[in-house]
C-alpha cells in the first residue's frame, strides 16, 4: 500500500516537477518541491472559494455581502459542491504527498507539552528534535483530513438528497457546520504563522527554497537531515560570526 | 374578510429589520377542513392546479384512490386517502385534504439561509419567492409536514401559497371556492377555529364520535390550516399527519444559537492572531543581524 502510494507520488512529483523550476541559492535549501507547491495552492484556491461560498449560506448575515461574488444565491449554491470537490480531489493528492513527513512520532507530544514556550515565543530556536514539520503543522494537517472526510461524508447527502434521504442530510448540516467552523478557525492561524508570526516562510511555498538559518531556528532536525551539519552549532556559529562583526564596526 | 396589500411579518435569512408587523391591522386568516364532510371529489386539486396553471404530468397508481403518493412541486393540494377498519369490521374512508399547512412558526421560513426567499404576512400566509430561492432544500427538512417540494430543472422549491394572490385581493382561496359540500371554508383564524369548535362539539354530542377534535398543532404555535377529525387521538392515520409536529433542532437551537456561537469563535482566530503579533512579535530566523536581536 504505502509503496504504491510512493510511487504514485513519486511519479507525480517527477511529472510536475519537470515543468517548473525551483531557484535554491547558497544559502538556502529547497523545502517545497515544485508539485508540492501546486498542489499546496489549488488546496488553498478551492479551500477559500468553497469556504466564502459555504459561509454566504452558512449565516444570513454574511449571505448579502458574499454571494454577490459568485454571481446571486442560486449561482453560490451551484457553485459550492464544485469547489468542495475540487478542494478534497487536490487535498487527497496532497495528503498522499505529504503522509510521510506528517506521520506522528514521540517527539511531536513532546512539541506539544511545551506549546506554551511555542506560543510565547520565550525561546529563539526550537528544539533539536523538530523535523520537517512541527507537530502544530501536523495538527493542521490531520484536522484538514479528518474535516475534508467528514466534508465529503456529509456534503454528498446534502447535494443528492433525493438519493440518500432527508435524514442523511439533516445530521451532514451539523457535521458540515462543525468541520466548516474548525477548518475556518486552523486556515486563519495557518495564514498568520505563515505569514507575518514567522518571517521567511511564506517563500518557502510559493519559491520553494528557505534560508539555511530559516531552518536551522524553526526545523533544526530536518536542518540536520538535509545538510548533514548540526544545528546548533550552526546556528552558534553565525551568531558568534555576527557578533564579532558588529564588535568590529 | 382580510383585503388589501399583504404585510410582511417574517423574511428568511434576513439580516435587518422586518417591514410589516403592527403597520396596519390585518386579520390572520385561516383555512378550515372538516375531513368528516370530505367526499373525495377532488375538486380542490382541479382548483388548485387550474389557478396556478401548472403543468400535470403523468402519476403513480399505487392501488387506492389518491392522485398520486404525495404532494408534487406542481401540485400542491392532495387528498389522502386511508381506508381505516372500524372496531366492528366494517370500514370508514379518512379523507384529508394534504397541503402546506402555513405554520405560525414556520420551520421552512426558519431553516432557509437565502434572503427573502420565503416571507410570512401578517395575515399568516407563508410564501415561497422562488427569484431569491438558491434551492438548497434546507426548507424540505425544516419542514414538519414534508411540504416543499424540489423542482430538479428550475432548482427551486415549490408549495402551496394559501393563493396569497387571490388572498391578497380579498378573494378565498381557489379550493376554498371550488368545494362543493361545504367541508372548506375560509375566513379570520378566530373565526375559523370557532366554527371548528363548535363542529367538534357536534361530531361529539350528536355523531357518536366521542374523540372528535380540531387539529391545531401547538407545538408550531398553531397553524393556518385547521382540521376537524372524527378522533383527534390519532391523527397520524389521516395520511400521516403528525401528532406533534416539530421544527428539527438543527433549525431551531443549532440555527439560532450554536452556529453564530461558533462562527464568532471561530473567527476570534483572527483578532487572536492579530493581538499575539502586536504583543509577541514575529519569530524570525536566528540569528538576527545585530542590533534587532529581541530583548525582552
Amino acid at each position: 500500500m504505502s509503496t504504491a502510494v510512493e510511487r504514485f507520488d513519486e511519479a507525480a512529483r517527477r511529472r510536475v516537477g519537470a515543468h517548473g523550476r525551483t531557484v535554491v541559492r547558497d544559502d538556502e535549501l529547497l523545502r517545497h518541491p515544485v508539485y508540492t507547491r501546486v498542489l499546496h495552492w489549488s488546496v488553498a484556491v478551492f479551500f477559500l472559494l468553497a469556504l466564502l461560498s459555504g459561509l454566504s449560506i452558512y449565516s444570513p448575515w454574511l449571505f448579502r455581502f458574499i454571494t454577490p461574488l459568485f454571481g446571486g444565491g442560486p449561482t453560490t449554491r451551484l457553485l459550492h459542491p464544485w469547489f468542495s470537490l475540487g478542494f478534497v480531489v487536490c487535498f487527497a493528492l496532497q495528503t498522499l504527498n505529504w503522509l510521510e513527513p506528517m506521520t506522528w512520532t514521540p517527539d511531536d507530544g513532546r512539541w506539544m507539552r511545551r506549546l506554551r514556550v511555542y506560543v510565547s515565543n520565550a525561546e529563539p530556536v526550537e528544539p533539536e528534535y523538530v523535523g520537517f514539520f512541527n507537530a502544530g503543522q501536523k495538527v493542521y494537517f490531520w484536522a484538514i483530513v479528518v474535516s475534508a472526510i467528514v466534508f465529503l461524508v456529509s456534503g454528498i447527502p446534502m447535494w443528492f438528497p433525493k438519493t440518500f434521504g432527508r435524514p442523511a442530510a439533516d445530521v451532514g448540516y451539523v457535521l458540515h457546520d462543525i468541520a466548516a467552523l474548525v477548518m475556518l478557525g486552523g486556515f486563519l492561524v495557518h495564514i498568520y504563522e505563515g505569514t507575518a508570526a514567522e518571517p521567511g516562510t511564506f517563500r518557502s511555498m510559493v519559491r520553494g527554497a528557505v534560508e539555511r538559518r530559516w531552518a536551522w531556528t524553526h526545523h533544526p532536525a530536518w536542518y540536520r537531515e538535509a545538510t548533514g551539519r548540526d544545528p546548533r552549532k550552526d546556528y552558534e556559529q553565525a551568531r558568534g560570526a555576527r557578533r564579532a562583526e558588529s564588535g568590529r564596526q | 374578510m382580510p383585503t388589501g396589500v399583504l404585510q410582511i411579518r417574517a423574511i428568511s435569512g434576513h439580516p435587518g429589520t422586518v417591514p410589516g408587523r403592527g403597520v396596519q391591522r390585518e386579520e390572520e386568516v385561516c383555512k378550515y377542513v372538516d375531513v368528516t364532510t370530505c367526499i373525495g371529489c377532488k375538486a380542490c386539486e382541479v382548483a388548485c392546479v387550474e389557478w396556478n396553471d401548472m403543468p400535470f404530468q403523468q402519476t403513480t397508481f399505487d392501488n387506492t384512490y389518491q392522485t398520486m403518493p404525495a404532494t408534487a412541486w406542481n401540485y400542491w393540494n392532495l387528498i389522502k386517502f386511508n381506508e381505516h377498519p372500524r372496531d366492528d369490521g366494517t370500514f370508514m374512508w379518512l379523507m384529508r385534504k394534504d397541503q402546506c399547512m402555513h405554520c405560525e412558526d414556520p420551520g421552512c421560513l426558519r431553516a432557509c439561509p437565502a434572503d427573502g426567499a420565503i416571507v410570512q404576512y401578517t395575515n399568516g400566509i407563508v410564501d415561497f419567492q422562488q427569484e431569491n430561492c438558491i434551492g438548497c432544500e434546507y426548507c424540505v427538512s425544516g419542514c414538519p409536514f414534508d411540504i416543499p417540494k424540489f423542482n430538479s430543472l428550475t432548482k427551486k422549491v415549490y408549495k402551496c401559497t394559501l393563493c396569497s394572490d387571490r388572498v391578497g385581493q380579498g378573494l378565498e382561496p381557489a379550493c376554498i371556492k371550488s368545494c362543493p359540500t361545504g367541508c372548506l371554508r375560509f375566513g379570520t383564524k378566530a373565526d375559523m377555529k370557532a366554527v371548528a369548535e363548535s363542529r367538534a362539539r357536534q361530531l361529539r354530542e350528536q355523531s357518536g364520535y366521542e374523540h372528535a377534535g380540531v387539529y391545531d398543532p401547538p407545538s408550531l404555535g398553531g397553524t393556518h390550516v385547521v382540521y376537524v377529525l372524527h378522533d383527534i387521538r390519532e391523527p397520524e392515520l389521516y395520511g400521516g399527519l403528525r401528532k406533534n409536529p416539530q421544527i428539527p433542532i438543527t433549525y431551531t437551537w443549532w440555527k439560532r444559537y450554536a452556529k453564530p456561537i461558533g462562527l464568532a469563535i471561530a473567527l476570534f482566530a483572527a483578532p487572536a492572531a492579530f493581538f499575539h503579533y502586536v504583543m509577541e512579535g514575529p519569530k524570525p530566523p536566528q540569528p538576527q543581524p545585530p542590533g534587532e536581536e529581541v530583548s525582552r
